[in-house]
């Protein structure tokens, strides 16, 4: 049930060459956004794979076939229960074998691996609402929520983000500032707790800010479109391989969907035709490549000796 | 109770942890404060399931605690419903039997995971409920009040309402009895006429004497008695067949109207005329008389059209457009948040299931009109309040399209007091389609006798039952609670990525959307493709039991697909059925036998002849007659400064911005939205047509408009339908769009649809007096379609009409103006040419291009001063053909820098949105002679824009436009827009405090306004 081709999976990656980056971008139950998520890592120069969520969990595709295992926004199962509640509560308790093992079983085998996760959106509330973000604890149990807007209503707008320079993710390599939008009526982070609080921050977790024209953290609405904790809008788990945010960079993949393109290109007529929210995604492509060339380096050298 | 106890009841009540803020608490107090005048005190709200599903105490509450309560934010109560210290009354708020509950089915799927246990989630096990405690001890009546205007639906929710202390009365729905296999009987066979119509009145037939004749002739004829004494039916129809015959010669079906021979007259000229069908002459005929210009000059792209579900074109050679709009009005006028996502949701099903089937949907567009909002009359006898109305149709627009994830990406909202009767709404939808679905060509609907019927999708309730028969009368006080349906987006969501799926893999052999009529609609007139059908209801999947056979056939129940499939590969197209949770039932096959035929269980339910069903409806002969209406042109005392008229304009109700409406809908879901409704640094720049890409790997996409001006109707319906459609059009030549066929095989597509609403217009001395003026307005409006069509060659792709938008009751008819939209759109080469109405550089030099007319009439200027006026704007289609030539040759040769067609509130308005992107100015002096000042400001001249211009660009884009550009002044940087006219500065205004005047106008205001000018208004609901 790969959506982006009438074959199997294993075809499409049989077709993979070597050493590519494999990105697997999960739909279906109400998932919206994989369509601007796998045109990402395509852009990005890698190979994306569209699956069904029902062939991950029903094992007839693997995670482990994958660099990177992404959950992209829409609204899975309706919202319904709370932003990403039903898909968090499947990959925690939906049993995938007779020995008790869950997704989320092989999605701690796949960090474990030194691979990657990302969650936008209706995704990045999957892994707040699973515990992956921000896992201080390491145990995969929720620590802090996303709930609904201080606004109490669902807005598209766009904002602009600055990246913690304490964030260690290679998904936010030498970004420092960026324009996206936000369209989510549940992106509101509430930390619990001033403990919980200062661990994220000690630990740099929390990776993106909503700011102001100065540059400035805010909580200042519709800058801070939310009202979230930290003013943050994005975090990472301590290992930065797991990293969550509730804009859309995938919704900014070419210059002209920013709201002021036009005028910008009548300034600057040479500038790139790429949007800011691609960077991410050729961050992660280019980090993988490496470490594929590095391991493969490294056999090379096991076999030549 | 030990853990062994296994209960099969259960409430789980999820409260707010002290400290957190409970939002929707407090938007019910500042509504019932805001609207209602009534004090609540302090609001608590509460989430409730109610669980019909055995579980163990430690089941119970792990469900509760893991999978429903979220550890940050909720306390977790089971099995008690207590109110809370210091709140005096409740409101809980359940829903009714067979009401979509997608709270609970949600609920349902995450206990089956929890347990790891299959649990039928088409089975309602969960019951997901509201419960509000209020502070203050308010009387049972305003409580009522609150639940019954601020948070539910008498017609889908069960509202419970009383004292704490009295007990909290919990509702949980109980769905109805055993099966109701019964078939009746209805014998016509010697009914008077008088009883015939009470007949078609009783039953919401909805057909007239003629009508009912025709079908008491039809059984009574001996060869339809042979034929149904030898399949075993009853000599007289069953309720099924006169419900299907019903349903089938619907207004909203059949479009009976606008077939219908229409008795001409002008009184003015003394012209009379004999029309043969409304949509034959001026819609169907026009557009093959385009069609033969198009191929002529090697165009060859429109593929589809009136024939299917939407229209189609041809993108390219690997792919199609798909584009579709229309009503959801009465729906809307009894549920306005259910009629809107349905309207949604229904319009998607359109290019999803036109030809094969499974195109992928790229936009939606809607635009609504509504009665003023700030309207504090007494209200008549079922009407809902103007706001409450465009609340709730917001709230359905935002959920239909957002969980669709569908961007919304314009759209429009009219006001006028005649719409708070009935509102209108619109819903368009633009997909793309492949050419060719595992080899067959996607847009042909083939059957052939044996493939399989499937229903896919929803399962069928009593919901939505006569909603095709209930649209085609006038609304009043009695409307039938059945007649509400309910959207689920989520399931249609997993219906749409089947059907792409199942197309793709060639498994479809065509499909069709179940809409009004439901089953009786869709497999009725895919019978007609192979020549007849064998349904067997038995097999037909039901939300609760108790539904009759007839019911089912004609339920509206949302969600479902019937699709059309070869024996072959069935089973290919179960499993995936299966793997994607989307339910399928074989429910019968096609045939070539010429009948139409229902079973339940084997018996007979209803057989008609196909070629009766479809052809049999009587033609209406109908009378127009044209009076042009007595108007005057008023004295307005010229004014030497017009600052404060331009803020006022800017502040009105049809003018201001929509801010708060548009960024409740997502507009740039899937990544591909160029031209968004605001643009520029400051996101408040209003913008003339959407531009949207078709995919990541080139840069051809389409421009999308909608034209719509009924206040122009009031002085003549010809020039309100022609000012529309040029509307539409110079929209998109605005963002940098081209005409079609100005060059041989160009490729530009355009592809239109057509949506009439008006009021009824059938002719009667006591009840519709002046039908016959009313009908002469629908004539005069397809007379300019044709016109336009023609001029333009542009065609109209598909289309729809309402024609009975009355709202009746305590004696007074509120009648909508005849109203018709044009929604436009057209192929755009290259998205990144696309030009946006905002300034872009100082000293650029700002021109108005076309010709400014003494045409006041209508504007909005006279609507400020309580005038309507005589001079209506004309359309010189010529004269505008020729302009939209030249601006794309010069948008060809990169000479435009900004452009925005003019409209509503004429140059003065359109001078101040263009400043609103980035805060530019301009100096602007007017031509000194001419036409009078408030002329040049205010009027609303059709096909003219403001464009501005690079200052090295100057000489080549005037040596083009010629005299059809007026050079007016340049772009400032400092942020003043001044307006000077013989020798005086005439309008001197900030940027910023004009936007402001637009911002903070009564819709923002209303729906609590979002921008950074003005942060001190609350929410509402």
């Amino acid at each position: 049930m790969v959506q982006d081709s009438a074959q199997g999976a294993h075809k499409v990656q049989s077709e993979v060459q070597a050493g590519a980056v494999r990105a697997l971008v999960l739909t279906g139950f109400g998932i919206n956004c994989e369509e601007e998520f796998a045109a990402a890592y395509r852009l990005a120069g890698a190979e994306a794979t569209i699956v069904h969520f029902n062939q991950v969990l029903h094992g007839q595709v693997s995670i482990h076939d994958f660099d990177v295992l992404n959950f992209p926004g829409g609204f899975s199962f309706g919202d319904d229960l709370g932003s990403g509640v039903v898909l968090a509560n499947k990959l925690r308790y939906r049993q995938t074998s007779a020995a008790g093992r869950t997704l989320l079983d092989d999605i701690k085998q796949f960090i474990a691996d030194g691979k990657f996760v990302l969650g936008i959106c209706n995704g990045f509330q999957v892994l707040v609402k699973l515990g992956l973000l921000p896992n201080l604890g390491g145990d995969v149990t929720p620590e802090v929520t996303l709930t609904h807007n201080a606004s109490g209503r669902y807005e598209d707008r766009w904002v602009t983000l600055r990246v913690n320079p304490a964030s260690r993710t290679p998904f936010l390599t030498g970004i420092d500032k960026l324009e996206v939008p936000v369209r989510h009526g549940e992106g509101r982070l509430v930390v619990p707790d001033d403990a919980t609080r200062a661990a994220i921050e000690a630990a740099g977790l929390n990776c993106l800010s909503y700011i102001d024209a100065n540059g400035d953290g805010t909580s200042e609405y519709p800058l801070n479109p939310n009202g979230a904790d930290l003013n943050c809008a994005g975090l990472t788990d301590p290992t930065g391989q797991v990293f969550g945010l509730m804009p859309h960079p995938e919704a900014f993949l070419a210059a002209y969907n920013h709201p002021d393109w036009a005028r910008r290109r009548r300034q600057n007529p040479g500038a790139s035709e790429e949007g800011e929210g691609l960077q991410i995604f050729k961050n992660i492509v280019a980090h993988i490549a490496e470490k594929h060339t590095t391991k493969a380096a490294t056999v090379q050298l096991a076999n030549q000796n | 109770m030990s853990d062994t106890t296994i209960q099969s009841t259960h409430t789980i009540q999820l409260t707010l942890k002290p400290g957190q803020h409970d939002g929707d608490g407090q938007r019910v107090a500042e509504a019932a404060a805001r609207h209602l005048g009534l004090r609540t005190g302090r609001v608590r709200s509460a989430a409730l399931y109610t669980v019909r599903y055995p579980l163990s105490e430690t089941q119970l509450r792990d469900f509760a605690t893991r999978c429903l309560a979220d550890p940050v934010l909720h306390d977790v109560r089971l099995n008690e419903l207590t109110g809370a210290e210091g709140y005096a009354t409740y409101i809980l708020v359940a829903r009714r039997p067979g009401v979509t509950d997608d709270e609970g089915t949600s609920a349902q799927n995450a206990l089956a995971d929890l347990l790891n246990e299959p649990l039928d989630v088409h089975t309602q096990h969960i019951f997901s409920k509201k419960l509000y405690l209020l502070e203050n001890d308010l009387p049972e009546t305003n409580l009522r009040r609150i639940a019954e205007e601020l948070l539910g639906n008498k017609l889908i929710n069960w509202l419970e309402v009383g004292r704490v202390a009295d007990g909290i009365r919990d509702y949980t729905p109980r769905p109805g009895g055993g099966a109701e296999a019964i078939t009746e009987v209805v014998s016509l066979t010697g009914l008077s006429d008088a009883e015939l119509l009470q007949l078609s009145k009783d039953n919401i037939y909805a057909l007239n004497l003629e009508e009912m004749r025709a079908v008491r002739d039809y059984f009574a004829a001996a060869d339809t008695q042979a034929e149904r004494k030898a399949a075993g039916l009853p000599a007289d129809p069953t309720d099924c067949e006169l419900e299907i015959i019903a349903q089938t010669w619907s207004e909203h079906c059949k479009h009976k109207e606008f077939a219908a021979v229409i008795n001409y007259k002008d009184t003015e000229t003394g012209e009379e005329k004999q029309i043969d069908s409304l949509f034959k002459t001026y819609i169907k005929n026009a557009t093959s008389e385009v069609d033969r210009q198009l191929r002529a000059n090697g165009n060859d792209w429109l593929i589809k059209v009136f024939s299917d579900n939407a229209g189609a074109v041809r993108i390219n050679p690997d792919s199609l457009f798909v584009w579709k709009v229309e009503t959801h009005n009465s729906p809307s006028a009894i549920d306005p948040y259910g009629g809107a996502i349905t309207g949604i949701l229904g319009n998607n099903r359109d290019p999803l299931a036109t030809g094969i089937g499974g195109a992928r949907l790229l936009f939606n567009t809607n635009v609504l009109c509504f009665g003023n909002p700030e309207f504090d009359g007494q209200l008549l006898t079922g009407q809902l309040h103007p706001r409450r109305i465009l609340e709730g149709v917001r709230k359905g627009i935002e959920d239909g399209g957002n969980k669709s994830g569908v961007p919304t990406v314009n759209g429009a909202i009219v006001f006028d007091d005649r719409y708070a009767g009935k509102p209108l709404v619109y819903c368009g939808t633009g997909a793309v389609m492949p050419m060719q679905f595992a080899g067959l060509d996607s847009w042909e609907k083939k059957i052939d006798a044996g493939d399989r019927i499937i229903m896919a999708g929803g399962r069928v309730g009593k919901d939505g039952i006569h909603g095709a028969t209930f649209s085609s009368i006038e609304l009043d006080e009695t409307a039938p609670a059945t007649a509400v349906q309910i959207g689920s987006p989520i399931t249609q969501k997993l219906a749409m990525d089947f059907l792409l799926l199942a197309a793709r893999r060639g498994l479809l052999k065509c499909s069709t959307d179940n809409g009004a009529g439901g089953l009786s609609s869709s497999v009725g007139e895919l019978a007609g493709i192979s020549g007849g059908a064998v349904v067997e209801l038995e097999r037909v999947p039901l939300k609760y039991p108790g539904l009759r056979p007839w019911e089912i056939f004609v339920s509206e129940s949302q969600e479902r697909f019937t699709l059309v499939v070869e024996p072959g590969k069935m089973a290919e197209l179960l499993a995936l059925g299966q793997e994607m949770e989307v339910e399928l039932t074989d429910i019968g096959f096609f045939t070539a036998d010429g009948f139409l035929d229902v079973r339940f269980d084997g018996a007979p339910v209803a057989r008609l002849n196909m070629e009766f069903l479809h052809e049999g409806v009587p033609r209406k002969t109908l009378e127009a007659e044209w009076t042009k209406p007595a108007t005057a042109e008023p004295q307005i005392p010229a004014a030497t400064d017009y600052t404060e008229t331009l803020a006022q304009l800017l502040g009105s109700l049809n003018i201001c911005s929509r801010e708060s409406v548009i960024r409740q809908y997502d507009h740039e879901v899937k990544g591909r939205t160029i031209v968004k409704p605001l643009m520029g640094a400051t996101g408040q720049a209003p913008q003339d047509a959407a531009v949207v890409r078709f995919n990541f790997e080139s840069w051809e996409g389409v421009a999308v408009s909608n034209g719509i001006l009924p206040r122009y109707g009031d002085l003549d319906a010809y020039d309100m339908s022609a000012g529309s459609f040029d509307e539409a059009v110079r929209q998109i030549i605005a963002v940098g769009g081209k005409l079609p066929n100005l060059t041989p095989g160009d490729n530009i597509f355009w592809s239109v649809n057509d949506n009439f609403c008006v009021p009824d217009s059938v002719y009667d001395p006591a009840s519709n007096p002046d039908g016959k003026q009313k009908l002469a307005k629908l004539v005069r409006m397809c007379e300019a379609l044709r016109d336009a069509t023609a001029a333009y060659c542009i065609p109209l792709t598909s289309g729809k009409d309402s024609m009975k938008n009355d709202f009746k009751a305590d004696g007074v008819k509120i009648s909508v103006p005849p109203t018709v939209l044009y929604s436009m759109t057209a192929k755009m080469e290259d998205v990144r040419r696309a030009i946006t109405s905002d300034f872009k550089q100082a000293d650029d030099v700002v021109y108005l291009l076309g010709e400014t007319h003494d045409e006041l009439g209508g504007s909005e200027f006279y609507a400020l001063h309580g005038q309507l006026g005589a001079n209506v704007p004309k359309v010189d289609f010529a004269k505008a053909k020729a302009l939209y030539t030249l601006i794309g040759q010069a948008n060809d040769q990169n000479l435009i820098q900004s452009c925005h067609d003019l409209s509503d509130g004429g140059l003065a308005v359109a001078l101040a949105e263009t400043t609103f992107g980035y805060g530019y100015g301009a100096e602007i002096e007017l031509p000194a002679t001419g036409l009078p000042l408030a002329t040049q400001l205010f009027s609303e001249s059709h096909s003219r824009f403001v464009a501005t211009v690079a200052p090295e660009d100057v000489v080549a884009f005037e040596q083009l436009l010629g005299e059809r550009a007026t050079r007016l002044g340049r772009v400032t940087a400092d942020s003043k827009l001044t307006v000077r006219h013989a020798g005086q500065t005439v309008i001197a205004a900030d940027s910023a405090s004009l936007r402001t005047a637009w911002t903070n106008g009564p819709v923002n205001n209303l729906l609590g306004v979002v921008s950074n000018y003005n942060l001190s208004h609350s929410n509402s609901l």
